[in-house]
């Protein structure tokens, strides 16, 4: 039987505000445990929440990105549990009237096809503490620092078909937070998760199969490998008679396998209510047109203007819109060099590979887009030649010198095209090559054009590399060739 | 000094006819001497009062005094209190030193208030009677043997037995205005968000509203005063000037348009209480004032409403308490879910567990609409009610309670104990102010006068309950407990 897969995202992407989202306690990463839970983040008796302003308009930016419905009034809801690092009781979120309503995300798929996939809402909702099961003999230790987090939940409708979609779509959420600057992005640190939802159906049926739901997937490439496992256990599961139960389930990373969590029958009734403690959040008009006219240009935005008002290719717009970083550091070299296609070629070539290289995010590059840019620049009014400016990339990467224009003078870099100068240096090879322009003699004419790049090597050493290869290959053929 | 009211009470301190040392020395040596019977409190500060008092000396000899600077107080042991046991009069919390003032702590700390310590009161705010207290019931002083309402009957006892001049308190469905009535003083429930709730251990966050017993209504309005005002810490409470209370005191009433709920004076009240209402009612009319009957339709929906709503908001709200962070938590606990419980069985008492059930369930899946949405439904009709009402007259006025303080160990069943409520409790829902002021006696013990008036018309309603009390002796009756000296 031909199967399909559908994939539905739970994404919880966390927001950078400088506090938490009812609090005024820090959102910094990696102090100390619990040293950044206030009264409020401890659920002490008669404290109460206050709205972060910050996170409002983080969501709402979220919202206008995603082109969605912003509702003009959300509540606050109380999902109400009991565990250990949830210390109120209760998570407070929004269950019936979340801040962002029905949007969409573009998605691009390898083969370069385009998808959209609808979002069905997006809601604000504070994060829970940690559980500490290790370094605790038989206890376990609650860490609050995350509690009261803020944190954006963006909840997809069941609109993906395959583990490849599902990833997309994460790096399209990915790249839009990051780009609206309301999220670092950084899923290490756990700043982005996703529950996903997976269940098959037989090719051409028309209602979904039961589901299950993929806890906490913290990567890209896990979230391709849960829900390739997951898809595999359900086929073979119904192929061999049996039944998908709906159930919650986890993902083993190291075992690349999922495994039961909790079933539908044992889910807990979370009793949600509004919150008592907060008001409705009002959005008048003329705030969410404030953000709206201030949004920053959004990747599919961008990478439209790379193609069309810059000339790139697909493929190049694409790779340099990916990230704002990325972006904003290729538009910086356009901008001091005056050439996109130069600046695009730099950007992926040398400076990519320094930075894969020593596993370098670009915001930590050594070179910064001005060096770069004034780099580009010199080899675009010829002053230097590409291997030149090679060397010269190298030495700025290596902290050797200030800027291009030092190093080329430094070390003597700058493209020779006196044409006397060139002669005279072509001269000397012919005379110490007598050898090689026997040869070049003595062969057929359509065989001389290979034997001639022994000579521009001689040439180009000779000259330690500044001369201008065009004119000297245009030379050297014209003064062989007068001695054959 | 103890028979005197606080306006009194600021006065003589104000002219220096005696200090605050003095005083609160005076009032901590009759607690010490009534108060073992009477168990109005949980906890008395006196170190930490004493040393207040210096200080208040200090300010007042250095010219810093404020009107209330000095003046001795008490506060219910659901307001948090920096470095002092806040029990909310519940065994779960009997470990619990808050690390923070509440907002009103802070507020009367800042107008030089003394706080004696912390007044005895029904568990975590549940309950008429203060029976349902941790530390046990708190007699009233009228009569040993009644109880003197609840939930903040240890702060209406201490007051009526002039231990302090006043005490603060919290209402959540009668639990200021009730207890007052019982033990024949003032007190006021402001409008919801008039007060800050920031630091009042939560029972039913849409309803709870922090308000002063004392003896007069001139006392509750220099108190409300000092506590009253919008804080950045209760997204709930309204930012919204503050009046000048006590200025508002002398207006005359000729004219005043008074409203009598005819649901207020139906089956069930007692006939004795309704004379003496009657009665206070004509003591309006010869200040000037018109009566005349108007109609809350949905009156006797309130106590339903009230039961579902109320119990909602408890049950998340006292989830916190879990045995995890703070508050009681069970021996040796064989896993997590017994540790959840053990601690919770052992830490809430009986009434607090039952709401907490109720609260569970109407929230539950295939419950909430039927319960608690319809609740709310409910809810906006009730304050409805009281809107309309107020399109036609100025005040509402009718019994604080259905019948005078009953006894202690009466009321076994917990309805007929919800229905002590039946005209306080739709004032919470509405979210309007009220008061009771002391408005006669049936079988020597005290019958309070509700005022009823639409929100944030505190002022109004202080004035007219002042009105009454240059006209009436009511509020100056003192039980034998209060006359008795050391």
């Amino acid at each position: 039987m031909q199967w399909e897969t559908v994939i539905g995202l739970e994404v919880h992407v966390q927001l950078a505000t400088k506090s938490k989202i009812f609090s005024g306690a820090s959102t910094a990463f990696g102090a100390d445990p619990n040293s950044q839970a206030c009264a409020v983040d401890l659920g002490l008796p008669g404290v109460l929440p206050v709205l972060n302003e910050a996170a409002v308009a983080m969501a709402v930016q979220f919202g206008l990105g995603i082109h969605a419905e912003i509702p003009e009034v959300s509540v606050f809801d109380r999902k109400n549990y009991f565990y250990p690092d949830l210390p109120k009781g209760y998570q407070t979120s929004q269950m019936y009237h979340p801040i962002v309503g029905p949007g969409e995300v573009e998605i691009t798929l390898e083969d370069g096809e385009t998808k959209r996939i609808r979002v069905h809402h997006a809601h604000l909702e504070e994060d829970a503490g940690k559980s500490l099961h290790e370094d605790f003999q038989g206890m376990t230790g609650i860490d609050l620092n995350r509690a009261g987090t803020p944190l954006l939940e963006i909840v997809s409708e069941p609109d993906m078909r395959s583990a490849k979609e599902a990833a997309a779509y994460l790096k399209a959420i990915h790249s839009i937070v990051t780009y609206l600057g309301i999220s670092d992005g950084n899923m290490a640190e756990g700043s982005m998760r996703c529950d996903v939802n997976v269940s098959v159906r037989p090719r051409g049926q028309a209602s979904f199969g039961t589901r299950a739901e993929i806890k906490n997937v913290n990567s890209f490439r896990f979230v391709e490998r849960a829900i390739a496992f997951e898809v595999e256990r359900q086929i073979e599961l119904i192929e061999d008679g049996g039944e998908v139960v709906q159930e919650t389930r986890l993902f083993d990373p190291e075992r690349d396998e999922t495994r039961s969590m909790r079933t539908k029958e044992q889910a807990n009734d979370y009793r949600y209510f509004p919150c008592p403690d907060l008001l409705p959040v009002v959005l008048d008009r003329a705030y969410v047109d404030h953000l709206r006219d201030n949004l920053p240009e959004l990747p599919d935005e961008k990478r439209a203007r790379f193609q069309n008002a810059l000339g790139l290719s697909a493929y190049d717009a694409g790779v340099l819109s990916a990230s704002r970083a990325m972006a904003e550091y290729f538009e910086a070299v356009k901008e001091v060099c005056g050439d996109a296609k130069l600046a695009a070629n730099w950007v992926q070539g040398e400076l990519s590979g320094a930075l894969n290289r020593e596993g370098l995010p670009i915001q930590n590059s050594p070179v910064s887009a001005t060096q770069l840019g004034e780099l580009v620049a010199r080899v675009k009014d010829d002053t230097i030649n590409g291997k030149a400016a090679k060397e010269v990339f190298q030495a700025l990467w290596h902290g050797e010198g200030a800027n291009a224009d030092e190093v080329i003078e430094a070390k003597g870099l700058k493209q020779v095209t006196d044409t006397g100068a060139i002669e005279a240096m072509i001269d000397q090879v012919i005379a110490d090559s007598p050898a090689q322009v026997a040869q070049y003699r003595d062969a057929e004419p359509d065989k001389r054009g290979k034997m001639i790049g022994y000579f521009v090597g001689q040439v180009m050493k000779a000259s330690r590399g500044t001369a201008n290869p065009q004119q000297v290959n245009a030379l050297l053929k014209e003064k062989l060739d007068a001695l054959c | 000094m103890h028979d005197k009211t606080l306006t009194e009470l600021a006065a003589g301190l104000a002219s220096g006819e005696f200090s605050s040392r003095e005083l609160t020395q005076a009032l901590l040596a009759r607690i010490d001497r009534f108060d073992g019977d009477l168990n109005s409190f949980i906890t008395v500060t006196a170190e930490q009062a004493l040393a207040t008092a210096d200080r208040a000396d200090a300010d007042r000899a250095s010219g810093n005094a404020g009107p209330l600077t000095g003046v001795p107080l008490a506060l219910k042991d659901i307001f948090c209190t920096a470095g002092v046991k806040t029990s909310a009069g519940s065994r779960m919390l009997d470990n619990f030193i808050s690390p923070y003032d509440a907002t009103v702590v802070e507020k009367l700390a800042a107008a030089g208030t003394v706080s004696l310590g912390k007044t005895n009161m029904d568990e975590f705010a549940m309950g008429s009677s203060n029976e349902n207290s941790f530390y046990g019931p708190v007699q009233n002083p009228w009569d040993s043997d009644a109880v003197p309402g609840g939930s903040s009957g240890g702060s209406a006892a201490a007051v009526a037995a002039g231990l302090v001049p006043a005490a603060m308190g919290t209402d959540t469905g009668g639990s200021i205005r009730q207890p007052a009535a019982f033990c024949g003083i003032t007190g006021l429930k402001p409008t919801y968000g008039r007060v800050s709730r920031y630091g009042i251990i939560a029972y039913a966050s849409s309803l709870d509203q922090a308000g002063p017993l004392a003896r007069t209504a001139e006392d509750c309005a220099h108190l409300l005063g000092a506590i009253a005002g919008h804080d950045l810490r209760d997204s709930t409470s309204v930012a919204r000037g503050v009046p000048d209370y006590i200025q508002e005191l002398d207006a005359p009433l000729a004219g005043l348009r008074i409203g009598l709920p005819r649901e207020y004076f139906g089956d069930g009240l007692d006939p004795t209480v309704a004379s003496a209402v009657r009665e206070a009612i004509g003591v309006f009319e010869s200040l000037g004032a018109t009566v005349r009957e108007i109609s809350l339709p949905h009156t006797h929906y309130a106590i339903p409403a009230y039961y579902v709503i109320a119990p909602a908001e408890a049950s998340s709200n006292l989830a916190r308490y879990d045995g995890v962070r703070f508050g009681h938590r069970c021996d040796a606990p064989e896993d997590l879910t017994d540790l959840y419980k053990r601690s919770r069985a052992e830490g809430f008492g009986e009434e607090v567990k039952r709401r907490i059930l109720m609260g569970t369930h109407t929230l539950s899946e295939g419950f909430f609409d039927a319960y608690y949405k319809k609740a709310q439904q409910v809810r906006r009709l009730i304050r409805q009610d009281f809107l309309d009402a107020f399109d036609e007259v100025d005040v509402l006025m009718g019994p604080a309670s259905p019948t005078p303080a009953f006894d202690l160990g009466a009321k076994k069943d917990p309805v007929s104990m919800y229905l002590q409520d039946i005209y306080t409790i739709a004032i919470n829902l509405a979210g309007i102010p009220g008061i009771s002021v002391p408005a006669g006696f049936a079988g020597g013990r005290p019958v309070g006068l509700q005022i009823l008036g639409t929100h944030f018309a505190e002022a109004r309603l202080l004035n007219v309950a002042h009105q009454f009390q240059q006209a009436t002796d009511w509020h100056l009756r003192r039980p034998a407990l209060a006359e008795e000296t050391l």
